[in-house]
């Protein structure tokens, strides 16, 4: 049977099928998404939390631009905390405590109501694709879906395998269906496939863990919700406390004496492990001066006993795992109700891919998430939202939508992905952006909420709010530094008030907020004419006047970089033929094929030397191209 | 994988937007050569260091297109050279950017500190084949020429890496890559914690991090002190005459002039750090400074007197201390022994035709330098004096710190930005700013400390991150 009812097809329905179903569909195309298990929909199969360092700043970019991420943990969070809010305001970042189950539901109600869009139960098989076009699946059922764009984001269940020390199951997270065709299909279409592992903690009775000897983390007394468009209030809420521990010598010694039943060091599980997200295993063997790693105990949700325990994720045998958790103070008498385990998957090598996430070789075929060899959820949701969007651009026939590395944690994650040969699941940092200060979680807003707008999935009344704080932040500095206060006593006694220092001469009010001492916000008194502003506007006046030097550094450090983005590479340049490129060099482009050479330069093994000759080649043969024009017009 | 100041350094080479200076004739003793600033900074630098015979800034910036123009350069209050200036704004110009070229008079040690001050106010040194590729890519050169430039800057690039490692001992090479594993590593623990605050606290961490900073710092001003003895094989050594008068300064110079055939430079009157000689040694450039004295008869040295020759000395990287040995030593000596006392110094016993009064090995355990016995009267011990300083130079002696050299300019004016970044840090975590601040000067610094022993800056710190630090769940 052929159905033709659908114009683009989501493979998956994580947290990056989603994004990229809601994404379609809300631009109006009929879309169907197929997951393995309707009750896995966005499904968090590891840790019962959302945002953290940089991923905070994720959720904030996805929800700017018009995804679901943010607004979906707003309903479900049940303990939230800004982390690093000591430190300076690019490495804030808002980190929640998820209520699994609750959080699923939710999404799968969206996703349920959401107009356009059809949920089908079923796996995924076959890509049907027609001369290096994509025209739809092929489902387990011998059913073909036809459809104009494909979206491929198939998490970790390409032909998975669970470890559990000795014990391995042939199958995807929490023993769900894994997908064992779909691979075939794609190796036959030319997509290089690698093989990926990370691993999961095991999941602890509540009512055996002796709380008492942990010490409690609380979450914060003033909660940020992720979403620009939840109402502050409305998450101000009763949070659950989660729980601090620490491994100890006796806990390292078990692992220790069992490594050779460990299948990393056994050599069974050849897929590539996370340096970021280690066992316990390896944290024990690479960091053995250590004597005590950190142990949080994380609530799986309101109604469920299960407890998450982060920090000892494991693939050992679940005996050893039983003595392991139980030499933890306050586990002691842990009963495991889920065990640790490894899982391995298949996943591709992006560089196959364009920054728009098409497959450079097979126009309409779009991926995202984990399957791009990523690892995270609020990464898997960032590239299935941009998958989408842009998989519903190549329907409508209009430009992809691309960020750049300027623009926003998004850009940098998946030019990361598509210009670097990476060896294991890319996770996001904040060290990897290198225009930090500018891509901050408070004004994702201003940064994408634009693009949002054009691609059509932000509204005209959300760009109408983000117009007017924008003026506003812009008069109300303007208004700052034209407003000069003397060293008069008054201003005098009231700065010595406020722990700052008296002025010797006059200044502006700008120039006092700069003080490290002072703010907007406590110098109102000698600022008496002010208009009422929301906070969210107050936030970024006082971070713009802070930071102005380090901003104003990296805006012009941006603007250099736009000039080499904004060279293009035309389509078929043989770069093999470019007389003065390294030949070491002219393989690397061939390889990746780079689209501008801004995206050259960041390939790893291109020199300086070898760009200037890039440039110098794209230049003569743009001048020759003109030449033949004007000769062909006489 | 933090590329930002790499991406940022590259950037501004590749799309030709900084302005770049180089000296654009071949180094040689002689006496004229060119100083070449491009780009749209050209003017403004100019207008920084190009005073007229006053010493009062005239604008450059008022000067018209194509035009030539005498004076003088400044280094800060000092004068430097006495110059001709050409003006030629873009695009009628080699480059067709505003460009300045700087004829300079006073041989190859001067025209390096005039590009050393083009440098300090602003410009960077140019890459091989810049200015021709600048030509190129702004439409001043003709097709078939471009790729002649190709090969050009691939050939020389490929030339300039080789030859800048070759010239890094490895001692240097050891010291650099250890200041920027310690950077890196630095950088790493505050990246973690930044990461995963629920780890790594940076509690108290700036004070520890300033300390570690302040060393790293205090290592590469010496780098950059010492640079100037490896730089010198290319450039010359700074060297003075000292000695009480009638010693026979002048004659010693002679003497060396005349073995060498060397070239003296004339500039007489614009300086008083000036050149009155250069000589080669071998490979090695001597740029004998002037002392009134020498030029004229013994008797006004004694007006000038050891004040001035304190002065020099402090300048100076070589000391040549001529003694009259059959005139017994007297507290003049004693000024000039303490004076020298611990610097690089060869002492000449002059006149050793005539009977010594003064003890050889007597100097020698005091000063703790080679001595030579010379007679200019039968042109005797100028050939021990020239193996002196070629041993000398070569055994490292003439260098504060036992064989560390940096030898190229680009690489001091790599290591000047090393030091500036590291400035900042320090500045930085007084003025009480956030950690995450102090990763973008850390890695400046990491990069430029890199571009000098070639490596690359790519997945450093990620790697750093997750080999130094137990990261995550």
């Amino acid at each position: 049977m052929v159905i033709e009812d659908y114009e683009v097809a989501i493979v998956g329905a994580g947290h990056a099928g989603c994004e990229a179903a809601l994404a379609c569909a809300r631009l109006g195309l009929k879309t169907i998404v197929f997951t393995v298990s309707v009750n896995s929909i966005a499904m968090m199969p590891c840790n019962p939390n959302i945002g953290g360092s940089s991923k905070g700043h994720l959720v904030r970019e996805i929800d700017a631009l018009g995804g679901e991420m943010g607004k979906n943990i707003d309903k479900t969070f049940i303990q939230s905390k800004m982390l690093n809010s000591s430190k300076g305001p690019a490495v804030h970042s808002l980190r929640a405590q998820a209520d699994k189950e609750d959080y699923s539901r939710e999404m799968r109600k969206v996703l349920e109501n959401q107009d356009n869009l059809t949920i089908k139960q079923a796996e995924v098989t076959e890509l049907i694709i027609n001369d290096g076009v994509v025209g739809g699946v092929k489902v387990n059922t011998g059913i073909e879906y036809l459809t104009k764009a494909v979206v491929l984001c198939t998490g970790v269940y390409l032909k998975a395998r669970c470890l559990c020390g000795e014990a391995i199951t042939y199958t995807g997270p929490n023993g769900l269906q894994s997908a064992n065709y779909l691979s075939e299909s794609l190796k036959k279409a030319g997509i290089v496939l690698q093989r990926f592992k990370t691993g999961t903690p095991a999941r602890i009775d509540k009512r055996s863990i002796d709380f008492s000897k942990m010490e409690p983390q609380y979450g914060d007394r003033r909660v940020v919700p992720f979403s620009f468009s939840t109402d502050p209030e409305s998450v101000q809420k009763e949070q659950v406390p989660c729980f601090l521990t620490y491994t100890n010598e006796e806990t390292h010694n078990i692992i220790k004496s069992n490594l050779d039943r460990s299948p990393i060091y056994a050599g069974v599980i050849e897929g590539t492990g996370p340096r970021y997200c280690p066992s316990i295993e390896d944290k024990v063997v690479k960091f053995s001066d250590k004597p005590r790693h950190q142990v949080f105990l994380e609530p799986e949700g309101l109604n469920t006993n299960e407890w998450y325990v982060d920090g000892m994720s494991s693939s050992l045998p679940e005996d050893v795992q039983v003595k392991m958790y139980r030499s933890v103070p306050g586990l002691e008498n842990a009963h495991i109700v889920r065990n640790a385990y490894a899982i391995e998957y298949d996943c591709i090598k992006a560089k196959q891919l364009k920054p728009s996430l098409e497959f450079k070789k097979i126009n309409g075929l779009f991926s995202g998430g984990q399957f791009n060899g990523s690892s995270g959820y609020e990464e898997a949701a960032a590239q299935g939202l941009v998958a989408g969007i842009n998989a519903a651009m190549y329907v409508l026939n209009r430009e992809p939508m691309i960020i750049d590395r300027s623009e926003g944690y998004i850009g940098v994650l998946i030019d990361d992905l598509v210009t670097k040969d990476s060896f294991e699941p890319y996770r996001m940092m904040t060290s990897r952006a290198e225009y930090r200060l500018l891509l901050r979680q408070d004004n994702a807003d201003i940064r994408l909420r634009h693009k949002g707008f054009e691609v059509g999935l932000i509204s005209k009344e959300q760009i109408d709010y983000l117009n007017y704080k924008e003026e506003m932040i812009n008069s109300e500095i303007e208004r700052l530094k034209s407003i000069k206060v003397g060293a008069s006593k008054k201003t005098s006694e009231f700065l010595i008030s406020v722990g700052s220092t008296p002025l010797s001469t006059g200044a502006s009010l700008e120039e006092l907020i700069r003080r490290p001492e002072l703010s907007y916000e406590k110098i109102s008194q000698i600022d008496p004419d002010r208009p009422v502003l929301n906070d969210d506007i107050i936030e970024q006046i006082n971070i713009e006047i802070k930071y102005r030097g380090y901003i104003d550094r990296e805006e012009r450090q941006v603007s250099q970089f736009k000039k080499l983005e904004n060279r293009l590479i035309p389509d078929g340049i043989d770069f093999k033929s470019i007389h003065g490129i390294r030949i070491e060099a002219q393989q690397k482009l061939t390889d990746f094929k780079p689209v501008s050479v801004g995206q050259a330069a960041r390939i790893q093994g291109i020199s300086p030397a070898d760009i200037q000759v890039l440039l110098i080649y794209l230049k003569t043969r743009a001048q020759s191209m003109n030449g033949n024009k004007e000769e062909d017009d006489e | 994988m933090r590329l930002w100041p790499r991406i940022f350094f590259v950037n501004e080479e590749i799309m030709d937007t900084d302005t770049i200076a180089a000296i654009a004739t071949a180094l040689s003793p002689s006496g004229i050569g060119i100083v070449r600033i491009s780009g749209s900074e050209a003017v403004d630098i100019a207008d920084k260091i190009f005073r007229n015979k006053n010493g009062d800034r005239v604008g450059v910036d008022n000067f018209d297109s194509h035009t030539i123009h005498y004076g003088f350069i400044y280094d800060g209050s000092d004068v430097i050279d006495e110059v001709l200036l050409m003006i030629m704004l873009g695009p009628r110009s080699y480059t067709a950017e505003d460009t300045i070229e700087i004829n300079c008079h006073g041989g190859p040690f001067v025209l390096k500190k005039v590009l050393d001050a083009v440098i300090k106010n602003g410009a960077r040194l140019a890459e091989p084949g810049e200015f021709t590729k600048r030509a190129f890519m702004n439409g001043r050169l003709d097709l078939t020429e471009a790729e002649s430039v190709m090969d050009l800057i691939a050939s020389q690039n490929d030339f300039a890496r080789k030859n800048s490692l070759k010239t890094l001992r490895g001692s240097v090479y050891k010291i650099i890559h250890e200041m920027r594993e310690s950077i890196l590593h630095e950088t790493a623990f505050i990246e973690a914690a930044l990461d995963d605050p629920e780890h790594y606290s940076l509690n108290e961490y700036p004070e520890v991090l300033k300390e570690k900073v302040a060393v790293l710092k205090e290592k590469v001003d010496a780098l950059i002190d010492n640079s100037i003895s490896g730089k010198l094989m290319a450039e010359g050594i700074t060297t003075a005459i000292v000695g009480k008068p009638n010693a026979g300064k002048s004659s010693i110079l002679n003497m060396l002039l005349g073995e060498e055939k060397a070239i003296v430079t004339d500039i007489a009157g614009t300086t008083r750090d000036a050149v009155e000689a250069s000589l080669k040694i071998g490979d090695i450039i001597l740029n004998v400074v002037d002392t009134a004295g020498i030029r004229d008869t013994d008797d006004v040295v004694e007006s000038i007197g050891v004040d001035r020759a304190k002065q020099i000395a402090n300048d100076a990287e070589l000391l040549l201390y001529v003694i009259d040995s059959s005139v017994p030593l007297d507290e003049n000596d004693d000024e000039i022994i303490d004076m020298i006392h611990g610097r690089n110094t060869i002492v000449i016993l002059n006149k050793s035709d005539l009977k010594p009064l003064v003890d050889e090995n007597a100097i020698r355990n005091m000063l703790e330098c080679p001595v030579i016995l010379t007679s200019a009267l039968d042109e005797t011990g100028v050939e021990e004096l020239q193996n002196v300083i070629i041993d000398m130079f070569f055994d490292g002696s003439i260098s504060h710190n036992d064989e560390v050299y940096i030898t190229s300019q680009r690489q001091v004016e790599a290591l000047r930005k090393v030091s500036s970044s590291l400035d900042l840090v320090m500045n930085s975590i007084d003025l009480g700013m956030s950690e995450d601040l102090f990763s973008i000067d850390l890695m400046d610094a990491y990069d430029s400390l890199g571009s000098i022993i070639g490596e690359d800056t790519n997945d450093d710190l990620a790697d750093k991150i997750f080999s130094d630090f137990c990261m995550g769940k």
